[in-house]
């Protein structure tokens, strides 16, 4: 049952991505292009998904467990530390040369196959050197 | 030329699909939410989908979501026809991009869907901060690649 909100999630998920232009990295792209011809695009996305997302968060706050599971597993986290910063920031130069993120990627393998495995395969690759760092080198 | 002097703002762009679309996203979000009760936070479930971490989001319900993203876009693409997607000139925008995309997101816990769409809406601090921190990075690249001649649209 859990499984199955997944897959529908993740369909609805594809189909608003390539319904709102998001699967064209250039105009992602041109959304990040503030000092050039500035497409807003992605901020219309952003406002319709916030509307219907805070609403989401309105009625989670009224129901004591999900429909399909026991309770909620939501992070808790509250710190701000280099990180989070570092890590938005290494998020963003990719998501600025490229024009894409990690959604539009995948949602892409099906229409553009061949660009779209090239920027997953070494998104894998960056979680993996990730792993790696955080088990060896994050100085924890 | 002359399209630089009209105020122009909205010219190229998809004011109704973007609404539209994000809407549904939200709505993506929002099962995720109220069914199975987690983030659709699209880079932390691909790598729970790939073992790529720990944490207590089932495995067959990461995968699911993550098969259902091209799914998704294919059935999208069936019902409407080809969709524009314009993607960098060379491949090693796309591998760089890519590399930077998947430590970046992990090492930051999350990225547009998770910090931009679910954690802003709950009005998380930390989520404001990261969304924040990569607009304005990815900004500065754009930026900078079309300063250098590296740019492309």
């Amino acid at each position: 049952m859990k499984s199955l909100v997944g897959l529908v999630s993740g369909m609805l998920f594809g189909v608003g991505l390539a319904l709102s232009g998001m699967t064209d990295p250039a105009r992602v792209r041109g959304f990040l292009d503030f000092f050039g011809h500035w497409d807003p695009t992605l901020a219309f996305v952003m406002g319709g998904a916030l509307a219907v997302m805070s609403v989401a968060w309105a009625i989670q706050r009224r129901i004591e467990r999900p429909l399909a599971d026991g309770r909620f597993h939501l992070p808790g986290t509250v710190l701000i530390d280099w990180r989070l910063v570092a890590g938005a920031a290494l998020f963003g130069i990719g998501w600025g040369l490229a024009g894409l993120c990690p959604g539009p990627a995948i949602a892409s393998l099906a229409i553009n196959p061949g660009p779209a495995a090239i920027f997953v395969a070494a998104m894998v690759a960056g979680m993996g050197l990730f792993r790696l760092f955080d088990r060896f080198g994050a100085g924890q | 030329m002359t399209a630089h002097f009209l105020p122009s703002l909205l010219q190229g762009a998809m004011p109704l699909q973007g609404v539209l679309g994000g809407m549904l996203i939200g709505l993506a979000a929002a099962l995720m939410l109220l069914g199975a009760g987690r983030i659709a936070g699209v880079s932390g479930l691909a790598a729970r989908a790939l073992s790529l971490t720990r944490g207590d989001t089932p495995l067959p319900l990461a995968a699911a979501f993550v098969f259902g993203l091209p799914l998704g876009a294919l059935l999208f693409q069936s019902g409407a026809g080809p969709i524009v997607a314009r993607y960098p000139p060379t491949v090693w925008l796309l591998a760089l991009g890519g590399l930077l995309v998947g430590f970046g997101t992990r090492l930051g816990s999350g990225c547009t869907s998770g910090h931009g769409v679910c954690g802003m809406a709950r009005f998380s601090r930390r989520s404001l901060v990261a969304t924040l921190t990569f607009i304005v990075a990815g900004a500065a690249t754009v930026a900078a690649t079309n300063a250098v001649g590296w740019g492309w649209r």
